[in-house]
Formats: structure tokens, sequence, C-alpha cells
């Protein structure tokens, strides 16, 4: 059967069909639908971890005992995994092990543009990428074969045009596995990565690299497909499927697994073309080990290393260094103004986050901002966050910032999902460390940004258990901390207050904003109104950066300003819009009588 | 009506008009009519009012699952101001359809900036591809009484324009929306077939 599925559905279906039983990662864009569609299949386990390291923990750990296992991340959660993907290198495993990485070219939901193939380099493991959903499945289940051959983790590379472009993928069944696991193995000179054991095996990672590239030579997806002899393109990934499209007659050699690479393969390709090209985005990964073999081949000097090669900018670069006519160039097309106002994400209307940036935009206070929806609170009209590096970053600046005896007091924004991931641990040290500054826990009770999946502050598992749900304001108590609030967000003056005090605290204080995302709230009310006779267009509300306030077309007599409307379609009816308005126009709609 | 070897449709929107399920179903319709198919959207933290774009590719055998500048045979816009932002895409002898509604961005809700008139952007669309349509498809769902059923209005009136029968349109709709509201999504396919 064919069917369309996303790169990250096929991924899914690829751990099905290869026997995996136990799945676990970390949400993040865009990888995060790999394990929400893992859980239509009842026969894996899967989870959200709480963050990657972890996952790649659990995974291992399942390899060991004998589960074929995934972990998935997205491109930036790699840096948090690696740590522990490094000594299942070292260890091998007892069960088929593959890592999912997806990547962001271009930048679209990523803090940076790095390229996760120099993990396979450094990290000494395989590194398979897939160019369209048949691969995405196919690579699962060439990748658990591939690790229990060789005993070791596999590394899938997709990005984020492979994990969300769907294409036609022809579905197989699932290989028998087994249902019972004997004894956890006693080897413990293979699964200690202690100094004197690790140190006997790193020639037999060596000897399995060496082994793996004469395994390239003859891996299925490596090939070479023959056209004209006077271009002849090295690619991989969703960028072969553009490049082919764009130079229909050119030769290419379509690499499925590009570390360690084919080397022979390689040079049969390049003595049989008159000009060699390596067409890959981001990093030179494939050209740099070419080059090394002796091989002259055109890459980064012409094909830039940021942002995606989409098939236009792969025609304009073709044209300009002459491996297609000048007639098969850009072709004509309108093109919109260059001014036009732009739609950069908002916070939505009901969002709990709205009220703290408003008060941090109005109190002027310095923030140390971490990943999630409010990093939105970066942007106009809030301005009010001026740090995001990475996941729980924030209280480790803000921590900085207090011992740097700065003239004001700082705080650090963080969203409860992500103080699981990683804001634990510099929340501790700061309390160890008689750290001054305020954090605020943002606790929304979900993953929100990257699609609402869960987390130990919440009552419910990926595969639908209940469970206890750990409380935030407990956690953060027993961790030492001395000052400690715990504040509805949508309760302005409340957070104000509480702001105020904790920022005049000299220690650590945390402030626990509670308030439901709007898309877990169970409890919408009606949209609110606008009384114009009492606007005076003051704009205070506009302050807000709700996407319901809106400006109407009737001006104050004196100053000629709008007065606000709020769209009753896109109110929730939070009511924090109410609360900062000084003259009380707006207001809630009174009950109809029916 | 196109009957070419290959068709490929742009679909501009805002987050939340349901551009992404639209797209799904114009893919399922082309695959389903015995095409490849591939189709790509920006998903994650873009789709939180964002602007969105979705590229759906019929033909025999797809490659890119991109359409490049001046390649899409249809340009299928949710809203003026994001059918006008992706104008680069449609071919000088493609369709453009657009959907009547206006969404101020918060860049222009907060007087920073000026929403382009309307009547500006139809002239550059008109100049921009050889047919344009205009459709009230906002108020077609308003009036089915449910704003949320705009993407199937959209897909309807596309449906006309385009080979597959009526009867598998509808199939794939029924199979895509949930259960609860099939019968309310197929009225707004039916009606948004009227309106071209």
């Amino acid at each position: 059967m064919r069917v369309l599925l996303s790169g990250n559905e096929a991924i899914a279906r690829g751990a099905y069909e290869a026997g995996i039983q136990i799945a676990a990662g970390y949400p993040g864009t865009p990888s995060s639908e790999i394990l929400e569609a893992m859980t239509q299949y009842r026969e894996i386990y899967s989870e959200w971890s709480v963050n990657e390291k972890v996952a790649m923990d659990m995974a291992a750990g399942a390899a060991y005992s004998g589960r074929r296992s995934m972990v998935t991340t997205k491109q930036v959660g790699m840096n948090v995994l690696s740590d522990s993907l490094f000594y299942a290198v070292y260890t091998g495993l007892e069960a088929g092990l593959v890592v999912v990485t997806a990547d962001d070219p271009g930048l679209f939901s990523t803090q940076n543009e790095q390229d996760n193939r120099h993990y396979a380099k450094l990290g000494k493991f395989p590194l398979l990428e897939p160019a369209d959903s048949q691969e995405c499945k196919d690579f699962v289940i060439a990748g658990i074969e591939l690790s229990e051959r060789f005993d070791t983790p596999v590394v899938l590379r997709t990005t984020m045009r492979t994990s969300h472009s769907k294409s036609m993928v022809t579905l197989g069944e699932r290989v028998l596995t087994k249902q019972e696991v004997g004894p956890f193995p006693r080897n413990p000179e293979k699964y200690n990565c202690m100094c004197l054991w690790a140190k006997k095996r790193h020639p037999v990672v060596e000897q399995r690299l060496l082994d793996l590239a004469a395994y390239a030579e003859t891996f299925p997806w490596n090939r070479i497909e023959w056209g004209e002899r006077k271009l002849g393109i090295i690619a991989s990934g969703v960028v072969y499927e553009y490049a082919r499209e764009v130079f229909k007659n050119a030769s290419f050699l379509k690499l499925g697994m590009t570390y360690p690479l084919p080397k022979n393969l390689i040079r049969e390709f390049a003595k049989g073309v008159r000009k060699l090209v390596v067409i890959e985005e981001l990093d030179p990964f494939i050209e740099e080990q070419v080059k090394a073999m002796g091989i002259k081949v055109i890459g980064k000097e012409i094909f830039p290393a940021c942002d995606e090669l989409l098939p236009q900018t792969l025609r304009r670069i073709g044209v300009e260094a002459g491996f297609l006519p000048k007639r098969e160039g850009g072709k004509v097309h309108a093109s919109p103004p260059e001014n036009l106002p732009g739609r950069s994400p908002v916070l939505c209307p009901g969002c709990p986050h709205r009220t703290s940036f408003f008060l941090l935009n109005k109190m002027k206070l310095p923030v140390a901002g971490d990943i999630g929806c409010y990093n939105l609170g970066a942007l106009p009209p809030f301005s009010a966050q001026h740090t995001m590096g990475a996941m729980g970053a924030s209280i480790g600046v803000l921590h900085g910032m207090g011992k740097s005896g700065l003239p004001e007091p700082a705080v650090a924004t963080i969203g409860d999902s992500t103080f699981f991931h990683a804001g634990i641990p510099p929340l501790l040290n700061m309390v160890h460390n008689k750290g001054v500054g305020t954090v605020i826990i943002m606790d929304n009770s979900t993953t929100a940004m990257t699609g609402h999946q869960d987390h130990p502050g919440i009552e419910t598992t990926l595969m639908g258990e209940k469970v206890k749900k750990v409380d935030i304001y407990e956690l953060v108590k027993a961790m030492g901390v001395e000052k400690i609030l715990k504040v509805n967000a949508f309760d302005v003056k409340a957070m104000e207050m509480a702001l105020k005090d904790c920022t005049s605290f000299k220690g650590t204080a945390v402030l626990i904003a509670q308030g439901e995302c709007v898309f877990i709230s169970r409890n919408p009310q009606p949209a609110y109104e606008v009384d114009l006779d009492l606007c005076t267009a003051c704009g205070i509300c506009s302050r807000m950066g709700c996407p319901a306030i809106v400006k109407v077309n009737v001006v104050h007599e004196r100053t000629g300003k709008r007065k606000t409307g709020i769209d009753p379609v896109l109110c929730t009816g939070c009511d924090v819009c109410r609360q900062v308005c000084p003259t009380g126009a707006i207001r809630k709609p009174e009950k109809k009588v029916a | 009506m196109v009957s070419t070897k290959s068709v490929d449709f742009l679909i501009a929107g805002v987050g939340g008009q349901g551009t992404v399920v639209a797209s799904d179903i114009l893919s399922d319709v082309g695959s389903e009519s015995g095409y490849d198919v591939k189709k790509s959207d920006i998903l994650g933290l873009a789709v939180r009012g964002g602007s969105v774009v979705s590229h759906v590719r019929w033909a025999e055998q797809v490659h890119a699952p991109m359409i490049e500048e001046g390649a899409a045979h249809f340009l299928v816009g949710f809203e003026w101001l994001e059918t006008f932002r992706r104008l680069s895409y449609v071919h000088p002898k493609g369709t453009i359809m657009v959907n009547d509604c206006r969404l101020d961005p918060i860049t222009v809700s907060s007087g920073e900036a000026d929403y382009p008139e309307k009547e500006k952007i139809l002239t550059e669309l008109k100049k921009a591809a050889k047919k344009v349509y205009v459709i009230p498809g906002l108020q077609t769902a308003l009036d089915i009484g449910n704003a949320r059923t705009l993407n199937i209005v959209v897909m309807g009136a596309l449906s006309r324009l385009l080979d597959p029968s009526p009867s598998l349109w509808e199939e794939v709709v029924r199979r895509r929306v949930p259960k609860k509201l099939v019968d309310l999504n197929l009225d707004a396919f039916r009606r948004g077939r009227e309106l071209i």
C-alpha cells in the first residue's frame, strides 16, 4: 500500500516496521511529530523524556537490555544528547539503536544553523541522510540492521524539509519482535566506559569505522546515476531532489550514507565526469572529505554555507557558474513590494505570558530569556527579553548577571517544560552559590511551542497514562529557594506586586506565574467589548501585544487617534486588557438574556 | 481546466486559517488521481498567527517538494496580504485565487505599518497572473455557520478549476475532517464550488 506521509511520520512507520520497541525524545521542531506519530503503534513504548540526554540514556539502557530503540531530537538537542551518544558508540549494544536528528537549515525555529553531520566524525558513528519520506522509512530499517551488524548506534539526519515534506511511501509489515528479553548482560568491560576498559574499546571503534567504510561501497542507497558526463553532482538528502530537478541532464552520485563515505565509489564517479560538484546545505562536510582524497571538486566557493539551497537558488548559481545554459535561468515572475507589513508570530490571544512581559516592559528590568513561546517577549511591543541562547540558559545567565554587580535587579524567564529540561541544575547552583535574581517560571501546564506535549508537571504521559504531576512550588522549595511566590498569571496587579517583591529580595527568588496555555485551557470566555465613549485612545492596551486588540475607525475628538476595538473572533476573554485600561472602557460582555 | 503532466500549487495564508488541512486534501486528491505527489508546509513557531505557506506538487514524478518562483500553476491565497507576499511564485500564465479576507498583522493593528489597499493588491495580482478569481470564502463559511470551514470552501472553489471529480474530492474531505463535522464540511465544499 502507498500512502502520503511526512518524513517524520515515515520515520515512525520505519520504527514500527523495523521492530523498534522503545522510543524516547524531547519535543523540538522539526522533530516533534516523530514520537507523536509513534503513539499510533501501540506495540512501541514511547515517551517524552525530560530532555534529550535522558532520552538517549533511556534508549541505550533499552538497547543494552535487548530492545530495538530509537531516540529523536531536534538539531540543537543533539548538543544535549551527544554526551550520552558518545559512550554508546564505545559500548555498542545488544539490539539496534537509531538516533534521529532533525536539522534546521534556514533557521525556521532554531537558535543557530549548526550542521549535525559533524557529530558523525566527532563521535565516530555511521550517518544516514534520507532524501524523501520513502527513504526516511527505509533508512530506519537499514539503520537498525547496520546498528546490529556493526554493534554501534546509527544516526539518521533529516532536515526541516525532509521531516516536514510529505511524499509517497510504500508500507511494509512489522518484523517479528521478541516478546521477552533475558537477564541483563553482565559484560562490564564492554558496557562500563571506565578509562581502563574504554581504552580497549577505542581500537574496536576505529576498526568498526574501517569496516563501515568498506560497507558504504555497497550500501544500496549510495548510487551513481549516469547522465551527461560534463557535470557530475554529489548530493544527499533533500538537496539531491532539488538538484535532480534543476540539473536534469547531469550525472549524480546520490549518497544515502554520508559517513563514512564510499571512497571507491566517489573515485569512480569523479573519473567518469568532466566537472565534479558537491551540493550540500550548510557546511562542506562531504566536500572536505572528497578534497582530502585529493580529488578536485567545486563546492562552497559557489554554493553558500548559509540558509537552504532551494531549487531557485541552485538554478541561479547553476547559470552563473555555467553549468546551465542561460535560457534555463530563473523563471520570469512578478515580485511583491519589499516593504509589505511583516506577520511575525505573536503571543496568542489569551496567552498567560502576556502579563509578565507587559510588566517587565513597564518595569524596564534586564531579562535573560529562554526557549519557548515566551521568546516572543523579545519582540515589540514588549521588547522585554535581552538574552536568549539555549534551553535552560536563562537561569545561569541570570546568576552571572547577579554576580556582576549590575545597578538594577535582573530577571530570568523560563517555561515549565524548559525548567524541567535544563532549569533545575542552574537554579540549584544559584541557591548554593548565594545567587541574586528573580526567576519567573511561566507555568502554562504544557510544552506549548512544539505542539503541547507532556512533561513531568502534567498528569498524562505520551502513551496516555495517568500519572501524578510534579508540583513546581514544592520542587523549588525542596531545592532550597527561600523566596517563592505563586501567582495567577492573568492577575496583573498581583503579578506586579509579586515581581516588585521578588526583585527587591537580596537572594534567589522564584515567581511561579501560573496560567494555562490557551490551547489546553478548557475555559474560554465570551469576547470582551469596548465602550467607545469611555475609550480615550491612550494606547495602553496596545502594549499588551494582543492580536484581538485592533484599532477602529473612530477617532478621539481631541487627539485624533484611533480608538480601540476587540476582535470578537480572536478574543478569549482572558481579562488582562480590562485590568490595564485606565478608563474602564474595556468590559466583559453583559450576559444576554435568552 | 488543467490537464498537463504536472500541476504546482502554492497555498498562502495566516496560521489558524486551515491551510495545512487544505493542502493535505489537495495532496490526497492528487495522489488518488494517479499523480506522484509531494508537499511541504512551514510548521513550528511560524504557525502562531504568522504567515504560512504550503507547496503542493502533482506530477508523474516529483523530485523537489518545493516549487520554484515563477512556476506555480495556482497561487491559492486565504488572505489578501499573504497572497500578495507570495506573488513571485505564480507562473505568468498561472491562476490566482484569493479569498476576500483581510487580517491585520499586529504591526498594522498597532499602527506601525499600513496594510496595502485591497484594490492595489488586486491590480498587482492581475498583472502577475493570467487569471485572478476573488472569492467570498470567509463570508460563505460564516453563512454556513462555522468560520473554520473556510479551507474547505476554498478547496471547493479550486476543485472547479481541476480535473478530479467532485465525488473524489468529497471522499477525501470526508476522511480529512473531524467525523462530527463531515456534513458541515461537505456543505462547505459544495458551496465553494458554486463560487466559481
